[in-house]
């Protein structure tokens, strides 16, 4: 029987879990909330993995890790644009510029961190298909699965107590009214100073997350950690309109009618 | 017969059913069913799974609704129902289970995101030897110093009353600012 069905019904948890202890090949794929992921197993050993339109390919993968300079990077996209990854990791070994260990390192991390983002997808469907592997050109890697799943069932608790705690990114942030607090002198780390430049009533959470290229945990976990130090505060959206009640409120739209029915309703509730 | 309405809302076991009790002019139309959870039941024995409605006449042209929201979340569809249309609404928190505080700030949220309308927190169980202080709360609860915090019993119709009229003077407060 087909394995498909949804993340409501069958966690990513419980989908690695699966995939780990029948040792499945293939390729399963998920459609989240806003894009597709594949992720390829052998022998229910992590392969490869993909996210939307990402680029997946190994020149892209190592210039993100800063393995590979942006001139680099350009003149292989210029110079070799249909070169195969496995061609390209031969000639960078070959050259002296990485070893094969750096390769499969960072492709690892690579395809590690898309899994690990997969672990907050609560919404969308699955399905695995046992016929599809790795594209030939691609290298593919051999991991076991049982840290990604501890890790990423950790991830999951975190996750859950960070969106209690900040249900919704469409939020503002602003700097608490403090004025004995000096920002200079607030030890923050590089990734949180990237967040603080950002934050004015102006901007939601979602758009500094798009700004500074951090993903909806890694946003919401800076936040948490300034709302705790109480430097700032969740604010709704400057310039945004606020939604209208679709029910009347007061039975007249006339101000000074209501102003008269709310003296009313407190004359009634003084004299209880 | 013209009729307002306000929303008591807050966590489960806060005290949402006793202010509402305290005030209304009729026995409070309650939806409570026992409790079948085991860590729930030793907090108390039943519990408010539809709405609490209570009544207020104000004149002969006037009346007062105060609707009681369940505070469990497996009943939260029934929140943005009971806020439509709502004046104002009173967020209850119980002073001495500070387990709720997290609780109370999302649904705080929560009902903010429904209706821009005024609100008050209430500081409920203050009578109790281990409530926490009011100025505790507020960091607790990450209340800016403008968020009206107010201790409250909600057994007391004074405590009560006080609660109401603070949330009536916040609504006038903002139409006269409106204004301006």
């Amino acid at each position: 029987m087909a394995l498909r069905g949804n993340l409501r019904d069958f966690t990513i948890t419980q989908l690695l879990n699966l995939i780990n202890l029948a040792c499945k090949t293939g390729t399963l794929v998920v459609d989240g909330p806003n894009e597709t992921a594949k992720v390829a197993f052998r022998e229910g050993k992590l392969a490869y993995a993909q996210i939307g339109n990402e680029d997946g390919g190994l020149a892209s993968i190592l210039h993100r890790a800063k393995r590979l300079s942006t001139g680099q990077y350009k003149s292989i996209r210029q110079g070799a644009p249909h070169i195969s990854d496995k061609e390209l990791g031969l000639l960078l070994i070959n050259a002296g510029y990485l070893s094969q260990e750096d390769i499969l390192t960072n492709l690892q991390q690579h395809f590690t961190d898309i899994v690990q983002r997969l672990f907050t997808w609560v919404e969308g469907f699955f399905h695995f298909d046992n016929d599809i592997l790795p594209p030939n050109d691609r290298i593919s890697v051999h991991l076991d699965l049982e840290n990604l799943i501890i890790e990423g069932a950790r991830q999951l608790r975190e996750w859950e107590q960070l969106q209690d705690e900040i249900p919704s990114l469409d939020m503002a942030l602003k700097f608490t009214d403090r004025p004995g607090t000096n920002m200079r002198n607030v030890a923050l780390s590089v990734e949180e100073w990237r967040v603080v430049s950002y934050i004015n009533p102006r901007n939601t959470m979602r758009q500094i997350s798009s700004a500074t290229k951090m993903n909806d945990l890694e946003i919401r976990r800076i936040v948490y950690g300034l709302l705790q130090a109480g430097l700032v505060e969740v604010i709704r959206q400057e310039g945004t309109t606020l939604p209208t009640p679709s029910v009347r409120v007061f039975p007249s739209d006339n101000k000074q009618e209501q102003k008269s029915l709310v003296n009313r309703l407190i004359n009634r509730i003084r004299s209880l | 017969m013209q009729t307002v309405k306000m929303v008591v809302t807050g966590p489960f076991s806060a005290g949402k059913t006793e202010f509402i009790r305290s005030v209304s002019e009729i026995d409070v139309v309650s939806t409570e069913r026992k409790i079948s959870n085991v860590q729930e039941k030793s907090v108390k024995e039943a519990t408010t799974v539809a709405m609490d409605f209570g009544r207020i006449t104000v004149d002969d042209d006037l009346v007062l609704y105060l609707f009681g929201t369940p505070g469990q979340r497996r009943f939260d569809f029934m929140w943005e129902i009971l806020s439509e249309g709502m004046l104002g609404f009173v967020v209850m928190v119980d002073s001495t289970r500070p387990e709720t505080f997290r609780e109370a700030r999302s649904i705080l949220e929560t009902f903010r995101a429904y209706a821009p309308t005024p609100y008050v927190v209430a500081a409920n169980k203050q009578d109790v030897n281990d409530a926490w202080e009011v100025d505790d709360m507020r960091h607790a609860l990450r209340l800016d110093s403008k968020v009206k915090l107010v201790p409250c019993i909600a057994t007391d119709r004074d405590s009560v009353k006080t609660i109401l009229l603070e949330l009536l003077y916040s609504i006038l407060n903002e139409m006269e600012n409106g204004e301006k």
